[in-house]
Parts: C-alpha cells; structure tokens; sequence
C-alpha cells in the first residue's frame, strides 16, 4: 500500500469527494454520501488537509497524507474475511468449511486490489457482509426471542442495513435479502399455533369457549405483533433513522457552495452560503426589462443557455444554438421583452409593467441580443419536436419570436413569482411549449442538454421553468429567505437527482462496456493503474482459480440441492447423517445462494453504464456458497466411502489440497493485486508469462 | 365384417348451446360491416407495409416483434388475393379497389370473436358455474375496447386469443390430469398449450408473460406430482418427461417454425437489407446477392476487397480514403500527421476498394494460382484509387484523442516512418489456418508495430471529413467488439498491373460465378440476434400513454376520422367493465390475504376445494393480469392503451369469479344472495347501456354532433375529436 504512491483510477473520483467534505464545499454525485464521509472523515483524523488536487488518476500524491483514507478502507476490506468465516460457520457449523471460505476471499486478488484504494466498494462490502452475518446470528438465536443478544443482532443487522443502502443504491439488494427472510420467519411464526397461546388468553378461552372467531382471531396475535413490532423497529425505523441522520449530516456538513450547485432547483441552492441565492434579496415579481435565469424544474437539466455559435449544417436551420446548462454563466441571462415594442423598459420615464399570465412575450439572449426563436425545423435529437434557436440581430426578429408565458395552476391576470411560479412558454405561431429533453447534443453543442418546442401540450416536468435569478434596478429586492425548503424536500429532490444522475450514465456509442455475463467468468478486468511497460501497473481481476471454482460450485450446488429437495419431496428416507447435511445445504445454502442471485441478477436489468467490480458483493456470497458447499460435499463423499478404511481422509485430505490449489494460484497471480512491473504477459520475459489464460485479460 | 351394417350408425353430439350462441353472437359483434371504413385506420398503416412486403415477398426487419402476427395479418390478404400494391402511408387515406379489407381483417376479427366462447369455457373450466362462465364470455363481448381493436389489422386479438387459448388448454389438461393421464384428448390438450403459448410469443414478445405463468403453474402442479407417493418413479418421470417435450421444447420447434416460414417466404431484397450482415444480405435474391454472386470465396494476395464493418452503429458503412488530407491542425488546436484520411462511408464507391498486398513483393495482381491470406498473416492494405497504404501511428485520432490516427500514409521526409504492416486475425476462424474468406470471414486487423485494431469509432467527422465516420487505431482493446471486426463483401481478383487499368478494373462490376447458401439456423441467430437487439428511438406520440394512465381508463387513442363527417373510431374502454375489474382484483387480493392467513391459523373458512379453485383462479386471472400488466412499467418503449388489452381480458376473467364467490360465501342468508344478485343484474345492465352509448365511436358508423360529442366526453384527458365548423 504504501509503494503505491500514485492513485488509481476511481481514487479520483471518491479522493476528491473526500477532499470536499474536509472542505465543506457542495457537490453531487450519484451515491449516497454515507461512503463518502467516511471517507472524508478517515482522511480528516489521519490529517489529510483536502488540498490535494485529485485530477487525473496516475498523479503523485507527493506530501499530502493519504495513507488514512487507504488505511481506512483496507481495514474494512481486512475485515470481510473473519466476516464471511462467521457466516458460513454459523450456517454450516463446520470448521472447515468456513476455513475454506476464509481462503478463497483471503487468496482472491480481485478482494485485495479492490480494498486497497480509496473507494466505495470495500465499505459497501463492509456493511454487506456484516448486515449478512447479523442476520445470520440472530436467526440462530430465533429459540431465544427477546433476550439480549437476540436484540443485538436484530439491530446490528438494522445497523449495517442502513450503513449498505447509505454507500450505495446496491444496498438495497442485502435490504430485499433480509426482508425475505424476515417475512418467511415471520410466516413460520404465524403459523406456530403453540407459541401464540399465551396464558391469560387461553384462560380466556375456557370462561368463553364461544368467543366470536374474529376476536379469537385478533385475541391469538399478541406474542407475533410482539415479534413483528420488534422487527418494524429494528429493521425498518431504525435504519431509516440512520440513513436520514446520514444525509442530516451530509447537508450540515457541506454548507458551501461548490461545484454541484446546478443540478439543484433553485430553492435548494439558497441553502448554500457563497450561492448567489443564498440570503439573496431579488425583486419578487417578474416586470419587462427584468434579466432573468431561467431554469428547468426537470432536475439536472439546469439553465436556458444560448451561446454564440450556430447549429451545424444540416440540423436544423443555421441559426444560434439554444441549450440547457447545468453551470452558472454569463451566457444564461435573458431579456424580458414585450412582443411588440422594442423600447427599452428600464426608461426611468416610464413605470413599471408587470409580466402576467397569459402575456406575449420576447426573450432576449443578454450576451448576443438575439431572440429565443422556433420554427417548424425538426429538433436535433428528438424526433417531432421542432427546433428552437436564437435569431434576429440587435432583439429585432420575427413574429416566430413571440412566446406566451404561462403560470401552471394559475388564474389569468396573476404577475409572476420569481422562484416560486412554475411557468411556461408557449410559441405564438406554432402552438408548442418549450421544453428540455433532457438529450445531451453531440460535440457541436458542447455536450449541452437538448432544448426543443414539443407540439405535445402533455404536463410533464420538462416542459415547466421557473425564473431563478432576476435584476430590474427599478424594483425593489425583497429577502427571499422564506424559501428555505424544509428537510424531507431536500432528502426528496436529493435522491430524485441522484437517480436521475445514475440513469444518465449510459455508454456512449462504440465503447466496449463490461456486461453482466462476463463478470463470473472472470472475462476481463479493470486496469487500476499503468498501461505501459514501464509503468507500475495493477490490474483488478479475480483469482481465476477461485472464480471459476466458484462458478462450478453454483452448477454443482443447483444439482446437489434439487436432488435432495426432490429426493425429500418423494417422501425418501435418508439416514440421520444425511438428513442433517441435506438441511444445511438446503437452508444455509439457500440463503447464501438468494444473496448471489441478488447481487448478481438486477444488474442485468439495469440500463446504466456498468463495470466489473459492481460483481463484488454477489462473488463473496458465491464463496461462501463454494465453502459450504464442498464441506457437504466431501462430507458425502466420506460418509458414502465409509466401508473402505481410507474414508475418514476423504474429507481432510479434499479440503487441504483445495486449500493448496488456491493458495499456490494466489503465488502465481497475486502481481495483479500488488503491482507488476515489466513486459506485458505476451511478452515472454515478463513476470506473467503464461499467465494470461484468457485472451482478454489485458494485463 | 360388415358389422356396422347391423348395427345404426349412431353419432352422439354434445353441443354446448351456450358455447354455439357465444360465438354466434361474438362473431356478430366482430364481423358486422367489417369492410368499414374504407381507409387506413390508426397502426394498419404499419402493419399494411409488412403485408404488402410479404405479398411481394420481399424482405423486411421489423424491431417490434417476431413474426407470426405479421404472417397472420399477410394470410389474410393471401386470402383475399391481395398483390401488394398499396402505399401505406397515411392514417385516413382510402383503400384502392384492389385491397381486400375485409379478409385482410378477417383474421384478428375471429381471433376476438373466438375470446368470446373460450372466456365462457375457460371460467367452466375454473370450476365456476355456468352463469358467471356465461357472464365472463358476455363482459368480453360487450368490451368496446376489445371490439374495435379485433376489427382492425392489428395484432392484439391474436394475442389475446392465444394468451387465452394457452390458459383453456392448460386447465382442459389439467382436468383430465385426474381420470385419464396420457389418453389422446390429455396429450391434446398438453401439446396445445405448448403450440398456444409458443404462437403468443410468436406475435409479441409480451406474450412470454403469459407463457411463463403457465409455465410456473404447470410447475406447481409437477412439484405435487412429484410429490404424490402412489405414484411409481417411473410414472412420474413419464409425467415430468411429457410435461417438458409438450411445454419447453414443442414452443421453440414452433417458434423456429415461424422463423422458417418468414424467411422462406421472404426471399427477395428490400429496404432494409442494410441491418443486416453480409452473409445474410447474399442470401436474399438481388440486392448484394446480385453483386456478390460468384465472387472468389478465398481472398488472396492481390484481391481487390470492400471491407464492411460489422458493428452497423450508427450506419453500415464500409472502410473509406480519398484524396483529402487530415488538417494540419484542429479546431481545437491538436495537430495531426496531415496525411491522407481513412474514413467509413456508408455508401457504395469506388474509394472503398483496397487492395490485399503481401509485404514482401510489389506486384498488386492474383498469382495463378492464388495464394490465399491465411489467419495470422502480415498484409498491407493499398487504397485502390489513390495507391497508398493503410497505416496507423502514434498520433491521436481527430475525435478520439485516446485512439490513433489512421491514414494512408504520405512520405512527407518529416521523420515520421511508415507503419503499414496488419496482421490479419480472423475472429470466427474454425483452426489457426484458416483462409481469409469473402463475406464469412469476421476479420481484425492488428496493427504490428503498436498493436492497436483497426476500429470504427463511429463519430461524424467535421466539414473537412465530409462528415464521415471516423476510424482510429485501438490501442486498449478489451476483448471483442463488432466495431472492430470487418467483413470483406465485395470481392475479386485483381489483374491489371497498371493504375490506369486498375482505376477502370475498380470502376467496373464484379463479375463470376459461385453461389453462397447460409443455413436457417445461422440466418435464424441473426436476424433474432437482430430483432432483440435493436434499439427503437422512442418518439413521443400524442396518444402515448403511461401504464399508470391504464387501469381507469385515463387515455384513449383516436384511431380514425371520416373525412368530412364527424363519424370516427375511438380506442375507448367500456369504463363500467374497466373500473369494477379494477375492483374485483382488488377484493380478491384482500379476500385472497384474509384466507391466506386464516388458514395459516388453521382456521378453514372454505372447504379445500373451494380453496383450490379459488386459488387457481387467482393465480391465472390476476397472475395473468399482473405479468402482463406490471413488465410495462420497466419497458422505455413508446406505450399505448392498447398495450393493456391482454391484462384487461384476464382481469376481466377475475370478474364473475368474485361475483360469485361473494354471493355463494359471503352472503350469509338467501336474502342477501338475492339482493346481491339484484345488485349484479343492475350492474350488469348499466355496462351493457356503457357499451352501447359508446357504440358509435367503437364502429365509427354514426356522425355524432358536436354535443352529443362532447356529451360522451366523460373524462377531460378522452381526447374525442370533434370538428370545428
């Protein structure tokens, strides 16, 4: 950890975000902060000063303390082992194979690499596995309810649940396990006819053995609301208490206006000190002559923007280029006009007018003076929609400059409200209402959010503005602090942002993207750090080895469990020794099997960009599985054998040279997590000549 | 012998009259005045284009579905002795004399009116009574929205009826599971739910839901099988065994099937050959095939290629250069090497020839005989035209700054040397020697002195590349990747030795004689690959829809206008029948709970049969419900009303099943069964009334006046149309 000076790759991302908290400046991303201020605060008490740069992955780090937020998480990602070795030894009671799960993530190189850096992963793996042990621990103290350490491990699990959703929305994959489980425990309680007759009602019974079947009904329930309570506290108002302390302390701790400021709606961004909106006092109402920002009320669609440049050729017509923008720029600011007289209305001669409802209107781009323009052009990316542009010379246009401002839910004859009005703009000649898209424009637009007029008058969100910044020297400015949003609209609009932000990371066009199916094949990694021969590199991938051991015992365990469940179902009778084996598989199994098609599956029904390492959490539970399963296995074996005078070895002897076999692989392969230097591996002269078992492994 | 003479010939039929005068009355509803209107209504001019394609057999890729309802649609115009000769391209224009409108709707009319009696039998079957079968049937019947979408060429009542005739099967099978396993009508009944459910998927692909409810209930029912011990292993086997070839794999012949018929009567080029591979393209008659008909299979040094690439993102186009030279410096200040540019066109020309030239000599012919490329084997590549060779160097691409430029390479005695040495890797090669083959050969090209691949990065050169795409060196490949693998689909052996010759040898048409055959399965692969690959833009419509505006009725789609009255068909429900279907699957998710937990009480409100059926029903008619009700709210695809029909009619299955549950168990005296059933009849009475007030805009057949118009305009977000005069 320490040669490795320069950072790799995501260290870039989650480094900064660090920085960001020590700095108290506001940003956005698409997780959770909960990760992220650990981060941050690992980093503060290990005194990193958050003035490091973190600009492009390769940088030395030079004198700046890093080694706390690195320490930090290869600490957690150090403690998933003794984890998962709990995990399958409370399901499975069997020393070995917990052992054995132990060396799979131990010997793993994909685990080492990734809990080296500074990332989400090794915390989200963290609170994964710990949500996953404590859910195990309490269910094996299920014949104990209500005492001590059965609470504890309810609420631990409750704990880590909040913990896993808070570092990312993957989270919620552990949240669905131990919801299903706790619903089927609770089913079995409920079916329990002898656990609920508590004394004082079956006295009850005897007084009134006609009691009305409903009463009765009600009257049994008392022990499983018991149980039931508990778990709505433990595992449902206790973690959403965390999660929301978590974004409580996010929003206080982040007070500064920083780069993220343009992807929230204006009433948010007065929260800020250093926005211009916080403690802004602006004119209320909007009048001609006013320069105003106008922004979107879809969120993360940010200003109307013009700049001057033209659409291309063959888009459109060529006039001047009108978008959307998530930053503050002089390039925002428009005029507001009256469609028919081109006087100026700041004329200290003449009185203020007030913009009301229904009013034709002219928007004046401030930097170029041309007018926000529409005409029957079809729309650069969206099909139907027609273009909008700016156009005319010095705010002289035509009458396709006239737009009709309307305040939704509002009755005619009402001025406009700055900040608070939603409004929208209706072209005069061809009826559409200006709308964002929300489509990023390819490079000639500067990779701008698309703006068009929609000739379909649906209420959607991309179609509503509001006014955000407003000047007119001629009226007064009024204190806008009332707009303070309260907190559930802040936690609201910050996941709707959030969601919105991790549905638009969608691979461009010809990149190659990691696919689900390739994951637990192990078909190709990540490259950490380096290209070059030269260079220092790391590369993340799994232990072949164990992935692909793994891979085999998920095929072998579907075969083993449905022989068993078929064989009990045909009402077989198996020998004692069986018997108990076949529970273990079948229901410890079951559980770790349900959390690596958890993990695992949805990732195939997701739209966004995704990469190798989102297969982390489901590989820990397929380990666990392979653990426990070849355990049984050998255990089977043994006992099948047992006539012959070898048979007790089979199963000591079958979990040593598993053992052996991953850890002489990890020799071989454990370059990839602590560095290479050198040749390429298709170059005989390097260090892992011969390795490249796969053609895509690019290392 | 002569037996039978002594004996009477005694036929004894059992006629269901109820079933008889169903379908009698559904075929009235569904074929009355079918022929009217005589125009293009709403998504027929969609479908219209496919018939007519198939009536011309021609060739056609259509990225909404598989294509079992298309050819259900063309046999209708078979039928009808339609030729094709129709241009489908506009709601509202006239049929000309030679379109036979009523057989080409001939076919998803009786698809909806068959619903009618299977929904009657379909209830019978659950166990119910006769009256709520005949309740369920008649609630079909008089659905407005069903009726008009089943009287136009469009698909839905195909797949409804197919949905419904899969769950009929499956229960008729399931009945007769009890007296007479393996007899003639229970391998009937098994095999036609496997044929029903693969010609559901065969016309949408949002037929898999329903298949995969009758999957996962035939699953429910093998595992008690299984469970059942006085039953041999043997016999259970049997079952499984009978239960798998009938249900798994039956649907995939029948689905193949399909494809079969499509592509063997599709055999002509058309439009849209361009989505499609090589290969695939010179499978068609004409088109590419004519082009590439006879070329030399085995490219050889010397040959003269067109090299297409594989990927189709965002355009087929093939590798390009002409005389223009990278600028020397960009737009954004970058520099280039200002050699020649490489680009991909996506149209033909005579610049995307490229000569195959071994490193070691010079000439630019085929040897005789020829010496094939093999895998692995060092080329350089000559532009046909200009006679510069392909080379990459360590200089970024103009818009992929990460990748390398590719040029064809200029000596400008600048210090900068040629780097035009491939080695060819051909992808889908069966052993290490394999010849590098014309068309079927997936071929990369590795550059030797960098190792970067020959890549289409896909991005619309600037005014100075003629707004051609670009091609870059890929030095960081990961693994494989259609846009860097190439296809060579024009072919020949290059003979002149001089330019001049040459340029006119490029100028002329390929020439030969072989002939290429792609097997159906390889055809089959691609062009599903294809179809459930493509990426449809999803354009807004006016009359989209959100599945939320669904469930009661808060949409509706105008299908067609007359041109001068204000006679129109409306995709309208009959909200009576939407809103208490709603309800009904409401109450029995709450009955069905309430039960649910009592029982886990031990305490049986219904007898186990009564609880059996109760819960079959449930688990096919809501199941059927929910599978193809909630996938939607995933789907990015433009959505419409229509699209809820297949979840309508199982919900409104649901219906009778709840009416009658209620009146027989939760009804506790005669008085309040009677009083019930009055409330029933009531209601009942003021569906049909819905149905029959709405009735002109279901058939389009009365010009209503602009207030009794706006009269029918019961919810804001209807969007009835009515003329402005």
């Amino acid at each position: 950890m320490r040669k490795e000076i320069r950072r790799g790759w995501d260290e870039t991302h989650f480094g900064k975000m660090g920085s960001y908290y020590i700095n108290r400046t506001f940003f956005f991303d698409v997780h959770p902060p909960l990760g992220k201020m650990l981060i941050g605060l690992a980093g503060h008490l290990s005194g990193y000063d958050g003035t490091f740069l973190f600009q492009k992955p390769g940088d030395e780090y030079e004198h700046h303390s890093y080694l706390g937020m690195r320490g930090f998480c290869a600490f957690l990602g150090a403690l998933l082992i003794p984890f998962a070795y709990l995990t399958v030894l409370e399901l499975s009671q069997s020393l070995p194979a917990a052992l054995l799960t132990a060396a799979l993530l131990t010997f793993d190189t994909g685990c080492l690499t990734l809990s080296q850096y500074i990332l989400l992963d090794p915390i989200l793996m963290f609170f994964i596995m710990a949500a996953m042990l404590s859910m195990v621990k309490y269910n094996s103290c299920a014949n104990r309810p209500f005492s001590a350490p059965w609470w504890l491990w309810l609420s631990l699990t409750g704990v880590n649940l909040a913990g896993a959703l808070g570092v990312k929305f993957v989270g919620l994959f552990i949240i669905l396990q131990v919801g299903w489980n706790t619903v089927s425990d609770l089913w079995h309680l409920f079916g329990d006819l002898s656990l609920s007759m508590i004394t004082h009602m079956s006295g009850i019974r005897q007084i009134m053995p006609h009691m009305p079947s409903t009463l009765h009904w009600l009257g049994l329930q008392v022990t499983v609301g018991k149980h039931l309570t508990a778990r709505i506290l433990c595992l449902i108002v206790l973690p959403l208490a965390l999660y929301t302390a978590t974004y409580a302390v996010h929003f206080m701790v982040l007070n500064k206006s920083g780069p993220g400021d343009g992807f929230f709606s204006s009433a948010f961004q007065a929260r800020l000190s250093g926005n211009n909106l916080h403690n802004a006092s602006i004119p209320e109402h909007l009048a001609y002559g006013s320069v105003i920002t106008v922004k979107s009320a879809r969120m993360a669609v940010g200003y109307l923007h013009s700049h001057r440049h033209l659409y291309p050729e063959g888009i459109g017509a060529r006039q001047q280029q009108v978008t959307t923008y998530l930053h503050k720029d002089y390039n925002n600011l428009w005029i507001i006009k009256k469609h028919n007289t081109n006087s100026d209305p700041l004329d200290p001669s003449l009185p203020v007018e007030f913009v009301r409802h229904g009013d034709v209107i002219r928007l004046e781009h401030k930097e170029t003076s041309r007018n926000l323009h529409s005409h029957y052009h079809e729309a650069p990316l969206t099909r139907k929609h027609y273009q909008v542009t700016g156009y005319g010379i010095n705010g002289t246009g035509d009458s396709n400059d006239f737009w009709r401002i309307e305040v939704v839910n509002r009755k005619f004859g009402n001025r406009i409200k700055v900040l608070r009005s939603r409004i929208r703009l209706i072209h005069l000649v061809t009826g559409c209402v200006l709308g964002s898209s929300g489509k990023v424009l390819p490079k000639w637009g500067w990779e701008q959010l698309e703006v068009t007029c929609t000739p379909y008058l649906k209420e959607t969100l991309n179609s509503i503005w509001n006014v955000e910044d407003h000047i007119n020297p001629k009226l007064p400015n009024i204190s806008l602090d009332v707009l303070q949003p309260s907190f559930p609209e802040i936690m609201l609009e910050a996941h709707m942002v959030m969601i919105r932000g991790n549905n638009g990371l969608k691979p461009k066009g010809n990149e190659f993207t990691s696919k689900p199916w390739h994951w637990p094949i192990n078909y190709q990694g990540l490259r950490f750090s380096g290209i070059n021969d030269t260079d220092f590199r790391v590369y993340l991938l799994g232990n072949p080895v164990v992935w692909w051991l793994n891979l085999l015992s998920i095929a072998l365990y579907l075969l083993s469990g449905s022989i068993f469940a078929v064989a009990l179902q045909r009402g077989a009778r198996l020998p004692a020794e069986v018997e108990g084996l076949s529970q273990v598989l079948l229901q410890g199994g079951g559980q770790l099997l349900l959390g690596w098609m958890m993990h695992y599956f949805p990732f195939f029904l997701m739209g966004r960009i995704l990469y190798f390492h989102h297969y982390f959490p489901a590989m820990l539970f397929s380990s666990m599985l392979t653990g426990l399963l070849w355990d049984i296995l050998l255990r089977l074996c043994a006992w099948s054998l047992a006539s012959f005078s070898l048979a007790g070895h089979v199963h000591t002897l079958g979990i040593l040279s598993l053992l052996l076999g991953i850890a002489y692989s990890f020799y071989l392969f454990h370059p990839l997590a602590y560095g290479m230097v050198g040749p390429l591996a298709q170059d005989p002269r390097s260090p892992m000549a011969g390795l490249r078992w796969l053609e895509s492994w690019d290392f | 012998m002569l037996g039978f003479l002594q004996r009477p010939v005694v036929v004894t039929a059992d006629i269901n009259l109820n079933v008889v005068a169903l379908t009698a009355v559904g075929l009235l509803s569904r074929l009355w005045q079918l022929a009217y209107p005589r125009a293009v209504v709403f998504d027929e001019v969609y479908y219209g284009q496919y018939i007519s394609f198939y009536m011309k057999r021609i060739f056609f890729f259509d990225g909404s579905g598989p294509p079992f309802g298309h050819m259900l649609l063309a046999l209708g115009g078979y039928l009808g002795g339609f030729d094709g000769n129709f241009l489908w391209n506009r709601i509202g224009a006239e049929y000309s004399t030679n379109v036979p409108v009523w057989s080409l709707r001939l076919l998803p009319a009786l698809a909806g009116a068959l619903s009618v009696p299977m929904a009657y039998q379909i209830v019978w079957e659950l166990g119910f009574s006769h009256c709520a079968a005949v309740g369920a049937a008649l609630l079909i019947l008089i659905e407005n929205a069903l009726i008009t979408q089943s009287r136009l060429m469009l698909l839905e009542s195909a797949l409804i009826f197919f949905n419904l005739l899969a769950v009929l099967s499956y229960l008729k099978f399931s009945n007769s599971q009890k007296h007479g396993p393996f007899s003639p009508s229970w391998w009937f009944w098994l095999v036609l739910t496997g044929v029903a459910c693969a010609c559901a998927v065969g016309i949408k692909y949002v037929g898999v839901f329903t298949y995969l409810l009758v999957l996962g209930v035939a699953a429910v029912h093998a595992w008690h099988l299984i469970g059942d011990q006085t039953l041999s292993n043997v016999r259970v086997l049997c079952h499984l065994l009978a239960r798998a070839v009938a249900l798994l794999v039956i649907p995939v012949l029948v689905y193949l099937l399909f494809f079969y018929v499509h592509l063997l009567l599709l055999c002509r080029s058309g439009p849209h050959d361009q989505i499609m591979s090589s290969a695939f393209q010179a499978s068609l008659e004409g088109g590419l095939a004519r082009i590439t008909q006879g070329q030399p299979l085995e490219v050889a040094y010397g040959s003269q290629v067109t090299l297409k690439n594989a990927f189709g993102q965002p355009v087929p186009c093939w590798l390009h250069s002409h005389q223009s030279t990278y600028p020397v410096i960009y737009e954004n200040g970058r520099g280039s090497s200002h050699q020649q540019q490489v680009t991909c066109y996506p149209f033909k020309d005579v610049n995307n020839w490229w000569i195959v030239k071994d490193p070691g000599r010079h000439q630019l012919v085929v040897n005789n005989p020829p010496r094939p490329v093999r895998h692995g084997d060092i080329v350089q590549l000559v532009h046909g035209m200009t006679t510069r060779l392909l080379n990459t160097h360590d200089v970024a691409a103009p818009l992929s700054p990460h990748s390398q430029e590719v040029s064809c390479y200029i000596d400008y005695n600048v210090s900068m040397p040629a780097q035009n040495l491939w080695r060819l890797d051909i992808v889908n090669r069966e052993s290490d020697t394999d010849v590098w083959k014309t068309i079927l050969s997936e071929v990369r090209f590795v550059h030797v002195n960098t190792s970067a691949i020959l890549k289409l990065s896909g991005a619309p050169l600037p005014d100075w590349g003629f707004r051609q795409l670009e091609v870059v060196g890929e030095q960081l490949s990961r693994g494989y990747h259609g846009s860097t693998v190439w296809s060579v689909e024009e072919h020949r052996y290059g003979r002149s030795q001089e330019q001049k010759e040459r340029e006119l040898e490029l100028h002329s048409p390929t020439q030969t004689d072989v002939s290429r055959n792609l097997s159906f399965m390889a055809r089959f692969s691609e062009l599903q690959w294809r179809l459930l690959t493509v990426r449809s833009d999803d354009s807004e419509h006016k009359y989209s829809s959100t599945p939320l505006d669904w469930v009661m009725l808060d949409t509706s789609i105008a299908y067609w206008l007359h041109p001068r009255t204000s006679a129109q068909i409306h995709l309208l429900g009959n909200i009576v029948i939407w809103a208490s279907a709603s309800l009904a699957t409401l109450v029995y998710a709450l009955l069905f709970i309430w039960y649910l937990f009592r029982r886990r009480r031990r305490v049986c409100d219904l007898p186990e049969d009564c609880w059996l059926r109760w819960a079959l029903a449930g688990a096919l008619c809501a199941g059927g419900w929910a599978v193809n009700y909630v996938p939607f709210f995933m789907m990015e695809k433009t959505l419409f009303l229509y699209h809820y029909l297949p979840a309508l009619t199982f919900q409104i299955l649901l219906l009778p099943v709840v009416l009658e549950h209620i009146s027989d168990h939760l009804c506790r005296s005669q008085l309040q069964r009677s009083l019930f059933g009055a409330l029933v009849v009531a209601w009942f009475a003021s569906a049909c009334h819905v149905s029959n007030t709405l009735r002109p805009l279901t058939y389009g057949d009365r010009s209503l006046s602009p207030s009794e118009l706006k009269a029918l305009r019961w919810k804001d977000s209807w969007d009835i149309l009515i003329r402005k005069y």
